[in-house]
């Protein structure tokens, strides 16, 4: 069944980490469906269309552009993402991973593995079984049987596949097409086999590229002002130093924390068990506030919906807007919270 | 206060073994310290074994469900130290729900009779609440050391608590937990007049404390021997510490990040220099080139250095290290990628382990190190014994060097990221990796494969690896007979924890004679299906065989299988998802 695309306020859960993850792997932003290369602005406009949706749901047009996450030959004619819940065997290896190495079928994608945001809201998210994780991905289909693939997979040497995980977005598909093929793997519960602490703190404060070898001068820097409602006075960040919405988000926080403090309090979010996250992202990424910036037109725009280069590159002002002037803005953010509460 | 036990009856004197009187006996066995030696002796004869009992202050526990609190508290009455490991070491990788189990307050709830004077409680991946800690924290008056490693359950709330009403706190160690953030209060909690502390280790938590009190805590506890503090510590507030407590061995340095002026440089140079007992150093969470000389003139007396938060880059790594002589343990990410390895191997001669982790933890994706890296800290580092490497590719010929260069090896953990990839120069599987290294390295008692691999790497390991306590297999093998040599071949093996592998319950019941001998049996995404596992459960009713069942959809699959021996029975608190067969 199709189920429409959903981006919630920031687009962090479903666009950005496959933004960042185009970033570190390639230097398009964009998508990377062969058809679409030789078109690079046209690309970029489409890439920044806005789409409605909820989660799951394939969007027709971008069937081979940034949009599905396709996982192995067998989930595409069902039409829906497996949350990674790669339902197994009858006969016992499973299928889909094992059709994903065949290296013919298409690669599903699906940001970090676990990537930033999903794993930083906390407990077992990244394994769509592991307990608790499941409140965000409930709102999804998550019990798609594997179909097709009950196969005679196991090739001598190939064992028995692993769950991809998907956080519930699709993200940029088959990148193998064009010889990207070691960027769009698909990821798996667990694997590598790194701590959860570690692999949050590592996605929150992503490696330095090479060009910060120097240390932190950069080529420029890019001030733009940042207003929260209700709050006495402005302050200025430099975008040049961050290099994802994550960071931005997380910066601002930081900045903005004494702000929001007796919200905290009141708000009452849930806590959650497992891994940490400061009441204020939660804040943040919940209903109450919604980040906005004002673009090269005059235009206020919903942050997290282009590429971070375009972000940057038309980025004027920065505005943490109280979640109920948003309305009309990020119509999906509350229903988003909803879901998520 | 040891309890004093009865003294024998005439009769039983004169049937006596030994030829001193018992308490001489339990004087002497104070002075074993090593859980395996205190076994030994234990089994020696009654009157060994009952002294053995009597002396021991420390319990090292390493399946919390293999025995009861009552059982503990039976045999040992004068127990001042335990370590207690809960979950299957899967859970670190979310394969295990939540709720699983694992809560420390059933002991605590038995610790309170038996051992009243309870000093130390450290636990590793463990379930604890902040109503825990809290009657930790009033319960146990002479508690002093509390070390949480990859626990849940607890938040900054329960810290409090104990920070407030723990006096006689040496030690609060709270290393990689999942805990619930609420802020940074709880290191005021500690009372104005609490001077004990010597270690203290929040650098794991993310919420700033105040730099006040942790500043005033730093002056007035005099003995403070390990302190590593949070990234938002900054560099000017890192310095100011270092000029209150020069006398640090363990040193976690926050973000070492900071807009500096040279003055404040300076003195930043200046606290370092002053640290002459710095033996250990982490965190650096943001260092970068301008401010890292710094650190150097600390690092004559380094040994351990654990840069693996810390995203350097080759030429940064090669200028610290030569500061390094005596570096015995390096942590690094692998922003150093393998240039940054080539100046480990020219640095650290003395080097005994090496830790490479991967900045970007993800399947695909690219940088990072690779097999020359290994190759070139092998070609340097001599005294290498001990591995965790993250690449993303390798090569049987590498691995074949680097034990040829280090024989010694006793922990070989090398993950290729990408699941079953080949050799990729040749396109062969990785077996012969494997091979070379269970045959050169005799003395490996832990290892973690990883690559494509079919069963004849098992074949090697079976027939090679003689000394292999703990083997860790994913996405390897091709058949049951993989597994079954393994169980067969290797008479030392105590953990095997495997996942994405095609054994099935033929593998699974070849170990029938083995697993009372082991800690523990993880099999996750096996071909394992529930009669297997009842079948297991019947043979060997001393085992606990517990299924983990998440969704509905499959009663035949066995989907994740712990299976580990227990003198306490089946769990009495397993959750609805556990089956016990």
């Amino acid at each position: 069944m199709s189920t429409p695309l959903e981006h919630d306020y920031i687009g962090l859960s479903e666009v950005s980490p496959a933004m960042e993850n185009s970033e570190k792997i390639s230097s398009s932003s964009s998508t990377v469906s062969t058809e679409l290369e030789d078109k690079n602005n046209v690309l970029n406009l489409k890439e920044t269309e806005l789409r409605l949706g909820l989660p799951g749901s394939e969007s027709p047009e971008r069937k081979s552009g940034s949009g599905l996450s396709l996982l192995g030959r067998g989930v595409e004619d069902k039409n829906s993402y497996s949350l990674g819940v790669l339902k197994t065997f009858v006969s016992g290896a499973k299928r889909g991973f094992s059709d994903a190495i065949d290296g013919s079928g298409k690669w599903v994608f699906s940001g970090n593995a676990g990537s930033e945001v999903d794993m930083s809201k906390g407990g077992v998210l990244f394994s769509p079984r592991g307990g608790n994780g499941g409140k965000s991905l409930s709102v999804l289909e998550n019990t798609t049987q594997q179909p097709g693939p009950t196969a005679p997979v196991l090739k001598e040497v190939v064992p028995a596949s692993p769950k991809p995980v998907q956080e519930k977005k699709p993200q940029i598909s088959a990148a193998n097409d064009h010889g990207m093929a070691p960027a769009a793997k698909a990821q798996v519960v667990g694997w590598p086999p790194i701590r959860s602490f570690r692999k949050n703190t590592m996605a929150t404060s992503p490696a330095k590229t090479g060009d910060d070898a120097e240390g932190k001068s950069g080529s420029g820097c890019l001030y733009v002002k940042v207003s929260m409602d209700g709050a006495p006075y402005l302050r200025k960040v430099d975008l040049k130093i961050y290099s994802n919405y994550t960071e931005l988000s997380t910066a601002l926080e930081k900045m903005f924390s004494c702000f929001t403090i007796g919200q905290c309090a009141s708000h009452g979010v849930p806590g959650r068990d497992g891994l940490s996250e400061s009441r204020l992202m939660d804040l943040i990424h919940g209903s109450e506030y919604v980040l906005t910036y004002e673009d090269k037109d005059g235009d206020w725009m919903l942050v997290g919906d282009v590429p971070w280069e375009m972000f940057t590159g038309s980025c004027k002002r920065l505005r943490i807007m109280k979640g109920s002037d948003a309305i009309g803005l990020a119509p999906r953010a509350m229903e988003k919270c909803k879901n998520r509460n | 206060m040891a309890s004093k036990r009865k003294r024998d009856s005439p009769e039983e004197k004169e049937k006596r073994v030994s030829p001193f009187p018992d308490e001489v006996l339990e004087r002497v066995l104070g002075f074993v310290k090593s859980h395996k030696d205190r076994s030994s002796v234990s089994l020696v004869c009654k009157d060994w074994y009952s002294a053995e009992r009597w002396s021991r202050t420390h319990v090292f526990i390493g399946n919390c469900y293999s025995v009861s609190p009552e059982i503990l508290v039976g045999r040992f009455p004068n127990i001042r130290s335990v370590t207690l490991k809960g979950k299957p070491r899967f859970s670190d990788f979310n394969l295990v729900p939540s709720n699983w189990g694992a809560d420390i307050q059933s002991w605590l709830d038995v610790f309170v009779s038996a051992y009243p004077h309870l000093e130390e409680l450290r636990l590793k991946r463990m379930t604890v609440t902040d109503e825990s800690l809290d009657f930790l924290a009033h319960s146990f008056p002479n508690f002093k050391a509390l070390s949480l490693v990859s626990c849940d359950g607890f938040s900054t709330d329960g810290l409090a608590t104990i920070a407030a009403y723990c006096k006689n706190l040496t030690e609060l160690d709270i290393l990689e937990n999942g805990i619930e953030d609420l802020g940074g209060g709880w290191l005021s909690c500690f009372p104005e007049n609490f001077t004990s502390l010597e270690i203290l280790n929040f650098a794991n938590l993310n919420s700033e404390v105040s730099f006040d009190s942790l500043e005033r805590l730093v002056a007035r506890c005099k003995s403070l021997k390990v302190l590593k503090a949070n990234k938002n510590v900054t560099l000017e507030q890192l310095q100011r510490l270092l000029s209150r407590a020069p006398q640090l061995m363990e040193l976690g340095t926050g973000s070492f990040s900071q807009d500096f002026s040279f003055l404040q440089y300076e003195e930043l140079k200046k606290a370092f220099n002053n640290c002459r007992n710095l033996h250990t150093l982490s965190g650096l969470w943001e260092a970068t080139s301008l401010y890292l000389p710094a650190l150097y003139p600390a690092c004559a007396n380094l040994t351990f250095l654990n840069l693996s938060y810390a995203a350097l880059q080759s030429a940064e790594l090669a200028k610290l290290l030569p500061n390094c002589p005596l570096l015995q343990r390096l942590w690094v990410l692998d922003t150093v990628e393998d240039k940054g390895l080539e100046a480990v191997g020219s640095s650290c001669p003395l080097l005994e382990e090496l830790r490479v982790f991967p900045a970007e933890p993800v399947v695909g994706g690219g940088g990072g190190v690779t097999e020359s890296g290994l190759v070139a800290v092998s070609r340097g580092c001599h005294k290498l014994h001990y591995t965790l490497y993250f690449c993303r590719q390798m090569t049987n010929a590498a691995v074949a060097t680097v034990v040829q260069n280090c024989p010694d090896f006793t922990h070989f953990r090398l993950c290729i990221m990408n699941p079953c990839q080949p050799d990729y120069l040749t396109n062969e599987s990785m077996d012969e990796a494997f091979g070379s290294v269970v045959k050169t390295c005799t003395k490996l008692q832990r290892l973690a494969v990883s690559g494509l691999l079919t069963d004849l790497t098992f074949e090697y390991i079976g027939r090679y690896a003689k000394n292999l306590e703990t083997l860790s297999v994913a996405f390897a093998g091709s058949s049951d007979r993989g597994m079954q040599c393994v169980l067969e071949g290797c008479p030392k093996l105590r953990k095997l924890e495997i996942r994405d592998s095609p054994f099935g319950n033929a593998a699974l019941l070849s170990g029938l004679e083995r697993y009372e001998s082991m800690r523990s049996l993880w099999m996750s995404a096996c071909n394992v299906t529930m009669n297997g596992c009842r079948l297991l459960a019947r043979e060997m009713p001393r085992l606990n065989v517990e299924v983990i069942k998440e969704d509905e959809s499959d009663d035949t699959q066995a989907e994740k299988v712990y299976v580990y021996r227990s003198v306490a029975g089946p769990r009495r608190d397993a959750p609805p998802f556990v089956l016990t067969l």
